[in-house]
């Protein structure tokens, strides 16, 4: 279950940035693979694919530093009988 | 009748010595403490550079920059700031349009400069003032006084600052500010706004972008605290919200992008902001769903939209937002300022009656100088007016396509050439075409902007397909990052007119 979020984690960012390695880095924001609109379309694909509401407060960059963090903070939205 | 704008800072530092004139994360500075660090670096600069003379600065966004900009205005030369994050290329094509320059930067930046060809002796570091700092400060009125004596041979004709836009062939353009276009648009700014020493700007512009002299000589003007809000600040929305409460900013004058993020996330509530009553944006159109959800969230506050391109002077009309506007309505870019000519012609070089389209031309002390060591440049962009010949009188027309609805408001449609605002950035389609096609595998290329997803789109004919990844690596050797296309498409072949040029409006029917 956590290896499929990750892997749709992966398609949504590089429908953002194609080519993009971010399986691998450890820090979007200082590797430059996202800017500041970047991170609002990423939000908005993730409340449409996961069916999610995010409360603007908590896209922090502590939220979107990794994929790692990234899946961490999608899961805490994502309601407990679909996990 | 001012002579130099940086006779508003006289006044300031005479008439508010301890106020703050910076606050952000360190120390605060007060105006008489900035002005002592102006002045001594200001000592340096003329004595290297006489008077009159461009002086570049190559600084981060931080109080040395505005150190910097004082002192060489003080010093009774006009600055002309380099965005540290340019990529060298086009830094150096920047650079090699001044022949006997100096560089005011910091001794992080030494290294930064060398591989710019910027050799040692060019640079004056900021630094190198705070150590000469004597051991007996001199009064304020004599430091005045005898800065008075430089400041006192420039008249408002010479240049202010020179600010560097996007060029459609490549490299780019020098805008030359006077000090009469800034003295101008301040004075009436400061009556607009009504902007008193009480008032705490937030800054967001940087200091490359003409949005920043708002910023500053306001704040120069009447004593207000400016306060720089760190560019990460703007990576996460909800920061810019938290820095805005921490330093209880009462104005703001921001690009759209910024407020539109905001509202994206939903990040305001009634009790939000408590401090800002003033919400002026420029740079690009707002969409008027974004600017409702400001406008219900904070009500009773002022919103005010300007309007106006670098060549003369930041903004040349302004519209005070008087009611919610519906998603379908365009936000008028309104009315003329004070002293600001504005005629809308058409391709016939006659004025337009109400509701007919053409392109909007401004007359007035705002315009620029010119274009930097680019005469034919500056030849067909200011003209002579065409609605008189019977003496000089000199308009610059925008290439900004608009008309005036019934209320006499001015409405803008769009543009007459291929430049876009992204993200309220001023580019030139050619610009980036030219960058492309100045790469070993491209044989032609058409960039195309897509507005409704914000998007820059790169259509090419090429030998073999490029990576996106490849492509951002080679482009931002030439390119600022905001300039990289998103999206890039290989064709076989690009849609040509019958004189060979790539047909855009084809292009874009494809797609």
């Amino acid at each position: 279950m956590k290896t499929a979020y990750s892997n749709k984690l992966l398609d949504i960012l590089r429908e953002i940035r194609p080519g993009n390695d971010f399986a691998k880095s450890q820090d979007f924001v200082s590797d430059g693979l996202l800017d500041s609109f970047d991170i609002i379309t990423l939000v908005a694909k993730l409340e449409s694919c996961f069916g999610i509401s995010i409360d603007g407060k908590d896209v922090r960059a502590e939220n979107f530093k990794n994929l790692k963090t990234l899946k961490k903070f999608v899961l805490y939205y994502v309601p407990l009988h679909k996990g | 009748m001012r002579n130099s704008a940086v006779t508003f800072l006289f006044e300031t530092v005479r008439k508010h010595p301890r106020k703050v004139f910076l606050s952000g994360n360190k120390d605060d500075l007060r105006f008489d403490q900035f002005f002592f660090k102006a002045f001594l670096l200001a000592e340096i600069l003329h004595k290297d550079s006489g008077i009159n003379r461009p002086i570049l600065t190559y600084l981060p966004k931080t109080a040395s920059a505005l150190v910097a900009f004082a002192a060489i205005l003080m010093s009774g030369n006009y600055y002309v700031p380099l965005d540290i994050k340019s990529p060298k290329k086009r830094l150096k094509q920047i650079i090699k349009q001044f022949d006997h320059y100096k560089i005011v930067s910091g001794k992080e930046f030494l290294n930064d400069l060398r591989e710019l060809s910027v050799s040692n002796h060019k640079v004056i570091c900021v630094e190198d003032s705070e150590l000469s700092e004597p051991y007996a400060r001199p009064s304020l009125d004599a430091m005045i006084e005898k800065t008075q004596l430089i400041t006192n041979q420039i008249i408002d004709l010479d240049p202010c600052y020179i600010m560097y836009t996007s060029g459609s062939t490549g490299i780019p353009k020098g805008v030359v500010i006077p000090h009469r276009g800034v003295i101008d648009y301040i004075e009436w700014a400061i009556s607009l706004l009504g902007v008193d020493e009480n008032e705490i700007i937030g800054n967001q512009a940087p200091f490359l972008f003409d949005n920043s002299t708002l910023d500053i000589y306001l704040s120069w003007a009447t004593g207000a605290k400016l306060c720089l809000i760190p560019e990460e600040t703007f990576l996460f929305p909800v920061d810019i919200i938290r820095f805005l409460e921490e330093h209880k900013v009462t104005f703001v004058f921001f690009v759209p992008s910024v407020l539109v993020n905001i509202s994206k996330l939903k990040l305001l509530s009634p009790g939000s902001l408590s401090s800002l009553s003033k919400i002026v944006f420029a740079g690009e159109p707002i969409p008027s769903k974004h600017l409702a959800y400001w406008q219900e969230n904070l009500p009773g506050r002022t919103f005010i939209n300007l309007y106006g391109p670098t060549e003369i002077t930041v903004d040349c009309t302004y519209f005070i937002v008087d009611r919610i506007y519906l998603p379908h309505e365009t936000l008028p870019i309104g009315l003329p300022r004070l002293n600001s000519g504005i005629l809308i012609l058409n391709e016939q070089g006659i004025p337009v009656s109400s509701g007919e389209k053409g392109e909007l031309c401004v007359r007035g002390s705002s315009l620029a100088l010119g274009y930097w060591k680019d005469n034919e440049k500056t030849r067909q962009a200011f003209i002579q007016n065409p609605v008189q010949n019977n003496f000089r009188d000199l308009i610059y027309h925008t290439g900004d396509i608009c008309y005036k609805n019934q209320k006499k408001e001015i409405i803008f449609v769009g543009r007459k050439d291929t430049q876009i605002k992204h993200r309220g950035y001023r580019i030139e389609l050619g610009e980036i075409e030219t960058a492309t096609k100045a790469l070993q595998d491209i044989d032609d290329c058409c960039a195309f902007y897509n507005e409704e997803n914000q998007e820059i789109y790169l259509f090419y004919e090429g030998k073999i397909e490029l990576s996106p990844t490849e492509f951002r690596t080679l482009l931002s050797e030439q390119l600022p990052e905001y300039m990289i296309p998103r999206k890039f498409m290989r064709v076989d072949f690009l849609p040509r007119t019958p004189n060979g040029k790539i047909d855009r409006a084809a292009l874009i029917k494809e797609l």
